[in-house]
């Protein structure tokens, strides 16, 4: 408790940090992010001060404990609430409003697709309200479907498929838009175990495949380990950067061999004990100091 | 084995109701007959039917129904195209439902039949009598509901619509529109039904043209099995329409989880 009056003489000071790049470097830049939401039972401070920098065409996860503001710090990235105070940068342009180089993959695959419309509409829709020609529309539609392994229920329902087809079908839509950043917030959150292992598996194929920037929050460790070339740990709320990672394992990541690599066991081992301290209220050095 | 199971009980569901309906006519023709009730004020049901199928032939019956339909029809499309339009303005602002509020649980539950006096003070003996009853009772079952509708919109949704740049109007047509739509359907379908309520009332109260109007006349005239008749087809009138709405309902909402479970089995 000591590092609560100290926090307040602090104000100044610099924040603890991600790992942030030269300007021109950085695909997507969050600097000093706060968010404090105001209830009736008075202010209520998210996320305190984030900054951190992904490169283009990065792949990283953003992990920490469940309530330390992941899903409010992905509002604000993706332009659809406005943080309190800070800014985020999308290739050097402040987001004031949702970009039109991002996508958003949310949890609810069920709420998120619009169920008055069939797959293949779905992911057609935000197309169409670009304006995008017919026939084009319909190679980078049909280049999604195919990208996900979809190409043969274009014209199902999206609540006659299984719930991880669902999640694919988000994800076509968004690989569609063409983004140059994609968010997910907790995409596999509601599969089952082995259908999440084949969307880890699709996540990285596409990504490749793109050359993509991805900002992928996750509460597994194991997932965001599996996944990322880079995590960062958040911190409980209100919400700092706890640790920013490298995750220095192959490029070539494999579901069976990767996960028994002695090193992803290391580095599993690491996040799960700063997601622990996290929980335990521990707050990074650079914070408490 | 459960297939042979619900092929079989299907027609024998369809049987009992027409088993029913034949129950009903018989006992009908017999109380009349045997003298439970005076045959002066309750025809057996065999004569009625007959003056019904005398109707079918007479074009002055046809033109009534077509008067009521009129009726029926231009007050249900002008209450849908208010109740729509204004259900959704207002149902998408939380300081205009608020404001109109006490207002609308005010307005709601007043009878439309207790218009009548103003209606033929307005219009007269006219269709426009009945016009007003008309829209002003079914406008309010829509309108309700298309409240309900607007108020339904998923945050998640609306957030994906948000975050692909669909924009105000768009979000509107594809997001707000189809998640109210069941709704929608279900205050058409039930304003259907009380906007021929209202066209027969006004009809037989004010006098304005129509089946209404002749039920009327026919009781007057003392023609009791061919009032019956009339009934009987303001009946058929009804039944008619809410096939019409269900089926109508099922295209557009095929894929609504309250349809869905009976197209895709």
């Amino acid at each position: 408790m000591p590092s609560e009056t100290t926090d307040k003489n602090n104000v100044t000071k610099p924040a603890p940090a991600g790992r942030t790049l030269q300007n021109n470097d950085a695909m997507l830049s969050v600097r000093g992010l706060k968010k404090v939401y105001q209830t009736d039972g008075g202010p209520i401070e998210a996320v305190r001060n984030l900054t951190f920098d992904l490169r283009a065409g990065e792949l990283a996860c953003l992990v920490g404990p469940s309530g330390s503001g992941k899903t409010t710090l992905l509002k604000c990235i993706s332009g659809l609430m406005a943080p309190t105070e800070g800014q985020v940068l999308l290739d050097g342009v402040q987001v004031s409003g949702p970009p039109k180089k991002m996508a958003v993959v949310f949890q609810e695959y069920g709420r998120s697709l619009f169920p008055w419309m069939r797959v293949r509409e779905n992911v057609e829709l935000p197309l169409k309200n670009q304006r995008i020609p017919k026939a084009e529309r319909d190679r980078l539609v049909d280049e999604a479907l195919e990208a996900v392994g979809l190409s043969h229920v274009p014209m199902s329902y999206p609540w006659q498929l299984s719930g991880g087809m669902q999640q694919r079908v988000a994800i076509a839509r968004a690989v569609a838009y063409q983004p140059e950043v994609l968010l997910m917030d907790e995409p596999f959150a509601a599969v089952d175990a082995q259908t999440r292992a084949d969307l880890e598996d699709l996540i990285r194929t596409v990504w490749k495949k793109l050359g993509v920037t991805i900002l992928f929050v996750t509460h597994d460790i194991d997932e965001s380990v599996y996944l990322g070339e880079r995590v960062i740990i958040l911190s409980s709320s209100p919400t700092v950067i706890q640790e920013d990672l490298v995750i220095d394992l192959p490029a070539e990541r494999d579901q069976l061999n990767t996960r028994s690599l002695p090193r992803f066991t290391e580095l599993r081992h690491h996040v799960y004990e700063q997601i622990q301290l996290a929980k335990a209220g521990h707050r990074p050095a650079a914070a408490a100091r | 084995m459960d297939n042979t199971k619900t092929a079989r009980r299907r027609p024998t569901k369809e049987l009992l109701g027409i088993a029913g309906i034949i129950g009903f006519l018989l006992v009908w023709e017999v109380i009349p007959r045997v003298g439970i009730v005076d045959a002066r004020f309750l025809p057996p049901a065999s004569e009625v039917i007959l003056a019904l199928v005398r109707d079918f032939g007479l074009a002055a019956f046809w033109l009534a129904v077509g008067e009521t339909m009129l009726a029926w029809l231009i007050g249900l499309v002008i209450a849908v195209l208010a109740a729509t339009l204004l259900g959704f303005i207002i149902g998408s602002s939380a300081f205009l439902r608020s404001f109109t509020n006490s207002t609308v649980e005010f307005l709601r539950p007043i009878p439309s039949v207790a218009l009548i006096p103003l209606a033929v003070l307005l219009f007269g003996v006219k269709m426009e009598s009945s016009l007003m009853l008309i829209i002003y009772a079914s406008f309010w079952q829509i309108f309700i509901q298309v409240l309900y509708g607007v108020a339904d919109v998923d945050n998640v949704a609306m957030n994906t619509a948000k975050s692909y740049g669909l924009g105000q109007f768009a979000r509107i047509r594809h997001v707000v529109f189809p998640t109210a739509l069941p709704y929608l359907m279900t205050g058409v379908r039930l304003a259907a039904s009380v906007a021929l309520i209202l066209a027969i009332t006004a009809e037989l109260v004010i006098g304005s043209p129509g089946l209404g109007r002749e039920i009327a006349l026919a009781q007057s005239g003392g023609a009791i099995a061919g009032m019956y008749a009339l009934v009987l087809a303001t009946g058929l009138i009804g039944v008619l329409i809410n096939l019409v709405m269900r089926f109508v309902e099922r295209k557009t909402l095929s894929w609504h989880s309250s349809v869905r479970a009976e197209v895709i089995v």
